[in-house]
């Protein structure tokens, strides 16, 4: 039940990107067609569960029992950004067409805030190991959630007739703003 | 002393540990690339437009890398110059390429085109084909919406304040985006020497286009006569014969009586 709390907190309730204003960086940038939003949620999900584990793992194990909690930031830092090599490495290999298509956006995962943000405040929650990875992944599904949901927008916008002044990055910033809007109505849902 | 001595060692062992992690993965997820790819690629102008045929200009160079050559295959933008310098990283003769642009076969701008109703639907000219036409009483003509103009990812293409599309040719690379998105097929690519075209795509009879348009082509053959080289009339509309050259289709521009041969 607790991990269903947190699953549904931190992917819905507390939105990463929607509510705690993190990750907008690609949100707006890699939001433009729905194929490649899905990459990039996945990948950046794939990076956060990871991130969550393995950051809890080195809190846990070397910071907080050598009492060095102000090694934290960039520990977490050399984390991501391993792991984000790694997937850069993996989908080079294995999926280049995508690998170019999400271009400079992949390698920028490695400053995504929302990844050090989940490692920070799972860190600052205590959560334990379990509660850690389950919101390593709502984190991400949320993520992905939001940059879909974006996506799918923009997709339609390109066909509506959009006021010239509007064009490019004003009506994007008002949809991302209404979408923050519409996800406030989760608030009190879930406190926490 | 104590906790400068731990934190060195726990950063450096973290480190080292995702040094060697990195450095495995490194080795295990190489990707071999045909460097021949790469070189092509560079060659290519890198604009990812899609008008060989391809999803992108690394699937282009990936293709002509594995045949070895450019048949069948080529990049409208790049032209001469890029299949040339394929040619050379492939070690091969680069065959002539004819540089081609886009031309506007259209000239009814809005004053004299004559206008048969009022159009209020979608500003798009795939919509208005879709509804009856637009509002231009020509049912070949320009419908001046500028589908060409969106698709153009080189910004070579802008309908002007007449109503009517015009190519800037230093921007152009006959990627023929434009003709495809063109619903009445106006749009065609002429080899760039060319500069006398017939600026009509009406193939309706003679009678039926003066009544919608004053500078449609009529087919009176008038150019033929003059000109027999350089014209040639197919369904109610004179086509220059661009292979002969603006040379032989010169003397008629003078003749037309509804002036729609017109040197660009």
């Amino acid at each position: 039940m607790d991990l269903v709390l947190i699953f549904i907190s931190a992917a819905i309730v507390n939105n990463f990107v929607l509510s705690y204003f993190l990750g907008i960086c690609p949100f707006l940038g890699v939001s433009n067609k729905l194929d490649k939003a899905l990459s990039m949620g996945a990948a950046t999900t794939f990076v956060m569960v990871l991130a969550a584990a393995v950051t809890w793992l080195i809190n846990n194990l070397i910071l907080i029992p050598y009492n060095l909690p102000f090694l934290q930031y960039v520990s977490f830092i050399i984390v991501i950004a391993s792991l984000v090599q790694f997937v850069e490495m993996f989908m080079r290999k294995f999926t280049p067409p995508l690998y170019r298509s999400l271009g400079i956006f992949l390698p920028l995962i490695t400053t995504n805030c929302a990844i050090l943000g989940l490692a920070l405040l799972s860190a600052l929650r205590n959560y334990n190991f379990g509660q850690s990875v389950v919101f390593g992944l709502a984190a991400g599904v949320g993520f992905t959630l939001a940059l879909c949901i974006m996506a799918g927008i923009r997709e339609e916008l390109d066909l509506a007739p959009i006021p010239e002044p509007f064009k490019g990055a004003p009506i994007t910033l008002i949809v991302a703003g209404l979408l923050a809007l519409a996800f406030m109505g989760f608030a009190g849902l879930i406190s926490g | 002393m104590n906790i400068l001595a731990i934190s060195l060692i726990a950063m450096g062992g973290l480190g080292l540990f995702f040094a060697v992690v990195l450095g495995i993965a490194s080795q295990k997820l190489k990707v071999q690339e045909d460097p021949i790819v790469e070189d092509v690629f560079s060659a290519l102008p890198g604009l990812n437009c899609g008008a060989c045929g391809f999803a992108g200009c690394h699937d282009l160079a990936e293709k002509i890398a594995a045949q070895g050559s450019l048949d069948n295959l080529g990049c409208p933008p790049g032209g001469a110059k890029a299949a040339a310098a394929i040619s050379k990283i492939l070690g091969i003769d680069a065959g002539n390429q004819i540089e081609k642009r886009a031309v506007i076969k259209c000239g009814g701008t809005r004053e004299l085109a004559k206008e048969r109703a009022d159009y209020n639907g979608v500003k798009n000219c795939t919509a208005a084909e879709l509804v009856g036409g637009g509002a231009k009483a020509c049912s070949y003509g320009c419908l001046g919406f500028g589908d060409c103009e969106t698709v153009c990812p080189f910004d070579a293409i802008q309908v002007g304040p007449d109503g009517l599309p015009h190519v800037i040719e230093e921007k152009c690379t006959a990627c023929g985006l434009c003709v495809e998105a063109c619903p009445r097929k106006i749009i065609e690519l002429v080899p760039c020497s060319n500069r006398i075209v017939v600026a009509c795509n009406s193939n309706d009879k003679g009678g039926e286009v003066r009544k919608a348009c004053k500078v449609g082509c009529i087919a009176c053959t008038l150019c033929v006569k003059t000109a027999p080289e350089g014209y040639s009339i197919n369904c109610n509309l004179a086509r220059v014969n661009y292979e002969n050259g603006d040379s032989a289709a010169d003397s008629a521009i003078a003749k037309c009586p509804t002036k729609c041969i017109v040197r660009l």
